[in-house]
């Protein structure tokens, strides 16, 4: 395949997965709004901190209201991570990669970029945008089925999968390294009904509460969370989880294009890393430390896999 | 009523159905017409969510179109079609073989059929091109043939489309949307089926590689890009023969072969079908602006390191200017008078001729020598005053920049309107395939028409929409 056609395809579900962790995040961020008595001005500054658009944010607003918030992070084009920029770019991408795309995914992604243009012209209410934030979602979702159900497991869909792990592992390590704190052992202790819903905001960020409740039931550590988000093979947002993909696709594409990628390597060293001891380890060593690591060696990799595969010239 | 001069091509002028639409007239009888709005609609989602769209030149950039399709198919019976397609295949080995002999030894030109001016002081006259052997001696791949009816028997060649043809995308998707949409009216007409074209083009192409290719020739094709208003056809066309869609910076010239970058390093391309003009294909060899090219592609080409489709410069074939001289070219070269016609053209560069272009400009379609898309045309009967004396203008500073031809009275083809059918007028653009060893012509074509009452333009960048095309099997 086409060094180009590599560089859209993963671009292409890089933003798909972008999409869907932004509407996320401010889904999260209008549950905390309502929820909450008193000012939430500080919860909506993490929230544009966890998706890496608050300078350019400031640019625009002197002051974090939840309707400003909320138009940056859906609809505003000024923001290249907006949730209609990113579905515009995938849509781009997938034009581009037309050829390596099946009919059935091609479609949805058509079909997501023309739903979502539809209900993100114009401002959304707040009325609307449980709706809107939930069909941003279901369109992507149809997407990601799409290439299940009909994509051949071949170095095209690799990159697919490089590009949703790398965005993914991204965002997990993201909402670790803004709340962090929260997550320290000298918290355990307090436990108050504040640390409560800063707990169950990381867990929603990366759609994780159900997950969590299921293996660990109400009793809420933040050592269970972080083991849970970061150390979990089972978790699909985990940081462990998304090494492993990513090491995986990588090996996928050793058969077709030889084993002496210096991306190999560094997923195979993201993966037996930390992401292989016990959770203490982390903490021991600091989690702030950890996941400020961990975010650096995600960027080098991508940047590796660039290069190793001729995304350009 | 309409015009009794103006053949209507579903109906005698007696109101009853001509034979190929019998079936076609009954089935619409039972139809209710809500149904068939909706339909009418729901064909235009389709379009919408395949990304059949195209860019508009000169509009806010990236905004997309879909071409107006209209339901009702334009039908012709395998007898119609026999006649037209053995004229085409004639028309399109004389093209050929034109093209061979004005880059050799010119014999046409010796033999005084056609002035040696018309070729040497043409801009598509490609000096380049002399004394090079195309592999397998093919210059036009792709050809598509613009046809206008006037008559039960009588069709005229509008236009040869020689260089880079567009359109077949259309052509099979809205057979596709028909059969989606009306399975019904299939399985009671027998109609010949087009689906087959990608595969046939890919054969064709490979079938023409250069002798270094392996036994299972590279194809790719080569689009200037996203932004180009034929893009969706560009990836449509590769998706369909599961070949690499290319753009010049894909590209580079590898131990003396084009080779695209791929994953695993350069691979060597045998055959381009090229979606790029000629004078953008090598900055080195022309335009050197250019950048959607590849540089030094022509080096390559001239040394048989691979296929470019079309050839750079067959647009000599296509230029309207030559086209007044195709019943010569075909009867030159095949020893055959031409089975389709051409419509009478005056060239406006001899002064006899111009003179009687000037007294007959209310009467006459004025067109540049060189343009296309229908732009940059005259339609006098349609016209204002003032566009008249603006071409009159324009023919006295510039004779040799224009042709002109009679209006012709292009047949209609009903549409399917809020208030039911309506006669429009349509043309015919059948795509043609040319290998080494054959011409494979699919039956039917891309059938465009006026939607506008009356209109005799039928381009998409000025309001013209398309239908399916059918040829029945008789």
């Amino acid at each position: 395949m086409l060094g180009k056609t590599a560089n859209g395809i993963f671009w292409m579900y890089r933003s798909l997965e972008r999409a869907e962790n932004t509407s996320r995040l401010v889904e999260t961020g209008q549950r905390i709004a309502l929820t909450r008595l008193g000012d939430t001005s500080d919860e909506w500054r993490s929230i544009l901190q966890t998706a890496g658009v608050i300078s350019g944010y400031d640019q625009h607003y002197d002051s974090y209201a939840g309707d400003t918030v909320i138009d940056w992070l859906l609809r505003d084009l000024n923001n290249s991570s907006s949730v209609q920029s990113v579905i515009r770019n995938a849509r781009q991408n997938a034009r581009l990669v037309r050829t390596a795309l099946t009919h059935d995914v091609w479609e949805a992604t058509n079909g997501c970029y023309m739903e979502a243009t539809k209900h993100l012209t114009r401002k959304v209410t707040e009325r609307d945008l449980p709706n809107v934030l939930g069909l941003v979602r279901q369109r992507a979702a149809l997407v990601r089925g799409a290439t299940h159900g009909t994509m051949l497991r071949n170095d095209i869909y690799d990159f697919a999968r490089l590009g949703t792990f790398i965005e993914r592992a991204d965002n997990t390590a993201r909402i670790l390294d803004v709340k962090y704190y929260v997550l320290l052992p000298s918290m355990m202790s307090v436990g108050s009904s504040i640390d409560n819903v800063q707990w169950d905001t990381i867990l929603r960020s990366l759609s994780a509460n159900g997950g969590f409740r299921m293996e660990y039931g109400s009793a809420t550590s933040p050592r269970d969370i972080a083991q849970f988000l970061i150390l979990d093979r089972r978790m699909p947002r985990s940081l462990a989880f998304c090494a492993n993909k990513l090491r995986e696709n990588l090996h996928y594409l050793e058969n077709t294009h030889g084993s002496d990628k210096p991306s190999i390597t560094m997923a195979e060293d993201l993966v037996s890393g930390p992401l292989s001891r016990p959770i203490d380890d982390i903490f021991d060593q600091g989690l702030h430390e950890f996941t400020q690591d961990t975010l650096a060696k995600i960027a080098k990799l991508s940047r590796q896999i660039e290069i190793d595969f001729r995304f350009y010239e | 009523m309409e015009n009794g001069d103006i053949l209507n091509e579903m109906w005698h002028a007696d109101g009853s159905a001509r034979q190929p639409y019998k079936d076609f007239q009954s089935w619409f009888e039972g139809e209710d017409l809500s149904r068939l709005r909706a339909k009418q609609r729901e064909a235009e989602d389709i379009f919408r969510l395949t990304g059949i769209t195209f860019n508009v030149y000169g509009r806010a950039q990236a905004e997309e179109k879909i071409i107006p399709f209209d339901i009702v198919p334009r039908i012709l019976s395998g007898r119609e079609w026999q006649k037209l397609s053995r004229g085409i295949e004639q028309r399109v080995r004389a093209i050929n073989a034109f093209l061979y002999d004005i880059y050799h030894r010119q014999e046409i030109i010796r033999s005084g059929r056609v002035p040696k001016e018309m070729i040497s002081k043409n801009a598509a006259f490609l000096p380049a091109m002399i004394g090079v052997d195309p592999p397998g001696g093919v210059y036009t791949h792709i050809v598509g043939i613009d046809l206008v009816r006037t008559g039960e028997d009588q069709f005229y060649v509008l236009e040869d489309n020689a260089r880079t043809p567009s359109g077949v995308s259309y052509m099979l998707e809205n057979r596709e949307t028909m059969l989606q949409m009306f399975p019904e009216l299939f399985a009671r007409n027998r109609v010949q089926a087009v689906q087959n074209y990608p595969r046939d083009l890919w054969r064709s192409l490979a079938a023409s590689a250069p002798s270094v290719s392996n036994a299972t020739p590279t194809v790719a094709v080569l689009t200037p890009g996203i932004y180009n208003s034929a893009y969706f056809e560009h990836a449509f066309l590769a998706d369909q023969m599961g070949v690499e869609l290319v753009e010049g910076h894909d590209l580079r010239i590898v131990d003396g072969r084009v080779a695209m970058r791929t994953t695993r390093g350069y691979h060597p391309i045998d055959v381009l079908y090229r979606r790029v003009d000629d004078d953008f294909l090598d900055p080195l060899n022309f335009n050197p602006e250019s950048t959607l090219g590849v540089p030094g592609i022509m080096d390559v080409y001239r040394a048989g390191g691979i296929t470019i489709a079309n050839a750079p410069g067959t647009g000599i074939a296509d230029d309207k200017a030559i086209y007044s001289y195709m019943p010569e070219i075909v009867e030159f070269y095949t020893g055959e008078k031409a089975i389709l016609e051409n419509v009478p053209t005056w060239r406006c560069s001899d002064s006899d001729s111009l003179a009687y272009v000037l007294d007959n400009l209310n009467d006459l379609v004025v067109k540049e020598v060189h343009g296309s898309g229908g732009y940059g045309m005259l339609i006098g009967p349609t016209a204002t005053k003032k566009d008249i004396a603006l071409f009159r203008k324009k023919l006295q500073a510039r004779p040799g920049n224009y042709i002109a031809q009679p209006t012709l009275s292009l047949s209609t083809v009903p549409v399917f309107t809020r208030a039911g059918l309506a006669p429009r007028h349509v043309d015919l653009r059948p795509f043609v395939l040319v290998s080494p060893n054959s011409v494979n012509i699919t039956p039917g074509g891309l059938t465009r028409v006026a939607l506008k009452k009356g209109s005799l333009v039928v381009n998409s960048s000025q309001g013209g929409g398309t239908k399916d095309t059918w040829v029945l099997e008789d």
